[in-house]
């Protein structure tokens, strides 16, 4: 396909870039490996046969503290906030679309909202908490906390979006008498599908995924970062590499999910033209 | 895969400004600024409830008094005179500057070249995006996920070391691979480079490549064209993506903990502590002081490159 020779530049960087992912992938993909360790095996090679066992020993509630509970807290919790970081950012993209007072103001207290630390915004919500006489929760405090993390992000993509998207169409759908309801649901609404898709995965998995600011935003009830990383002080068998891959590919597996709905969305819009 | 977009995105009320189209529709509709203000308020009451009253409460606490049980209102200073009149605050203080240092300057020369070998090496807009994903996809593991699967590598029994005995090059295991700094700034390393990768990658897409034809056929060499044409365009990107690294760093702690095993210290993690210890007002003031450098930082770096002019 090509006609133009590869320099001799290509070839370096390529060897560069190949490094590079295999330094991204090198410890993932030995994790997974030694999740399939014998039941004598222990955390580091050589193998000592091959079996599930640890993976089955995941589930028995005794042997690693609270697994289920956890994952369930963090999924449900990943959830909400992929609801609202969805439904605020769209609403601030669109607020965004004109000026007005104080969107500057705003516009900087989301961008500080990515860089302020985050053990400071656990700290800080934690005892806003206790200084309020509210107890912290994953689903109040802790949401809020993953909140300030998702909406930054969701609010950039959504500015991104509208920078982009045309007013033609909507003096269009206006010229033929459309309602601003009607523009946004049947016009707006469908060519930004795909965006909304890419803002609601990335609030999952940041959610899902997210550490330092549920620390002292949690309560009483571990999310599934917290229990692994309780996990990592006191438990030293390959059982943690097991719940490594399993929280590994229950990632992956969302963010398949999520590109398929998008190419679908692509696809369906294609179609109807 | 959203990242892509972080910074294109920075200067938009900037653009918005200066877009005429805006301006005009603002003329026309300007009586529908109402629906703005009520489009833009989830947005501001949560940041203002989780980000901005939070930072608030830590400055007021950061004055208060506590003991071994509790923490009480009142106005004493001595957190702070505590926490900057002790060597070990300054001793921390330079260490997490010197992890900022080291691993911004490797996941800026990392992600740079990376970023320039999708940008400029890859001919095909398909192949760009799919190798673009396979460097996004394990960023979204958990962190701490991450930082567990160099013990297999790096442990005394690890891979490394295992081989190196084998191969005859060392005679004992290593010590220094696991639970060291060593071990600290290949972690964030690891963690970090993507959000250098992104903005950089991002930029450089953007540049006008009839720009680096010109240069080539006025006579500079590659090495020219990069250091005369691609970084002073790339320098948007890469200031975004020191920024998201120094900020990560300057506030990391779990990396810290977990890859040092204890025997290294940083800002974060000295709050960190003194957070599980229920010194709250000590480790708000560290918090007030924490912010204060890493806004100094982001100042000096936006002074260096002014992102919403540049893009």
């Amino acid at each position: 396909m090509q006609s133009e020779k590869r320099s001799r530049e290509f070839y370096i960087l390529a060897f560069f870039f190949t490094l590079f992912v295999l330094f991204l992938y090198g410890p993932l993909s030995t994790i997974f490996i030694l999740s399939f360790q014998g039941p004598s095996g222990g955390l580091t090679f050589p193998m000592n046969g091959t079996s599930i066992h640890w993976f089955s020993n995941l589930f028995e509630q005794q042997a690693v503290g609270d697994f289920g509970g956890s994952f369930r807290r963090s999924m449900v919790l990943g959830l909400m906030t992929t609801t609202i970081t969805v439904v605020v950012s769209l609403l601030a993209g669109l607020a965004f679309r004109r000026k007005f007072r104080g969107s500057t103001f705003l516009f900087y207290l989301a961008i500080s909202s990515l860089v302020v630390p985050s053990i400071l915004i656990s700290l800080g919500i934690g005892l806003f908490f206790q200084v309020l006489g509210i107890r912290p929760a994953w689903w109040s405090s802790g949401l809020g906390a993953h909140l300030t993390w998702t909406l930054p992000f969701g609010v950039l993509i959504m500015f991104a979006v509208f920078n982009r998207f045309s007013p033609a169409y909507e003096e269009a759908a206006r010229d033929l008498g459309a309602t601003s309801w009607q523009t946004f649901r049947h016009v707006v609404l469908p060519m930004i599908a795909p965006s909304l898709i890419g803002v609601g995965l990335f609030g999952f998995t940041l959610s899902y995924d997210e550490f330092a600011r549920t620390l002292m935003t949690a309560g009483t009830f571990n999310t599934l970062p917290l229990e692994i990383y309780g996990m990592t002080t006191n438990v030293t068998t390959p059982v943690l590499y097991a719940l490594g891959t399993v929280t590994t590919v229950f990632s992956f597996l969302i963010i398949f999910i999520a590109l398929t709905a998008i190419i679908v969305v692509g696809r369906r819009r294609a179609r109807i033209g | 895969m959203a990242a892509i977009v972080v910074d294109d995105t920075s200067i938009s009320s900037e653009s918005e400004r200066a877009n005429p189209k805006t301006a005009g529709k603002i003329r026309r509709d300007g009586g529908s600024s109402f629906s703005s203000y009520l489009q833009a308020t989830p947005l501001a009451v949560i940041l203002g409830l989780f980000l901005l009253l939070p930072i608030l409460t830590i400055g007021m606490v950061s004055f208060w008094d506590y003991d071994s049980v509790r923490i009480y209102p009142d106005f004493v200073t001595f957190n702070y005179t505590e926490t900057l009149g002790s060597w070990v605050t300054w001793k921390t203080y330079l260490n997490t500057l010197k992890f900022t240092v080291i691993v911004w300057a490797l996941t800026m020369v990392i992600g740079f070249w990376v970023a320039h070998f999708l940008a400029f090496h890859i001919r095909s807009a398909t192949m760009q995006m799919i190798l673009f994903l396979v460097c996004t996809v394990p960023f979204l593991t958990s962190n701490i996920i991450r930082m567990i699967s160099w013990v297999p590598f790096l442990g005394r029994n690890g891979l490394i070391n295992s081989s190196l005995i084998q191969l005859g090059i060392v005679p004992k295991p290593l010590e220094f691979l696991l639970f060291s700094e060593f071990a600290v700034v290949l972690a964030m390393v690891h963690l970090y480079t993507l959000f250098m990768v992104t903005p950089i990658f991002n930029t450089l897409m953007r540049i006008d490549r009839s720009l680096i034809e010109a240069a080539r056929d006025a006579g500079a060499s590659g090495f020219q064209v990069l250091t005369n044409v691609i970084i002073p365009l790339a320098k948007p990107g890469i200031a975004i993506g020191s920024i998201f690294v120094v900020t990560l760093v300057m506030g990391d702690f779990i990396t810290v903990r977990f890859m040092s095993g204890g025997q290294s210290a940083s800002v974060g993690l000295m709050m960190s502590n003194q957070i599980s210890l229920l010194q709250y007002p000590a480790a708000a003031a560290n918090a007030v002081i924490l912010l204060i450098v890493v806004l100094l930082i982001v100042a000096a770096i936006l002074r260096v490159v002014d992102i919403r002019k540049e893009l």
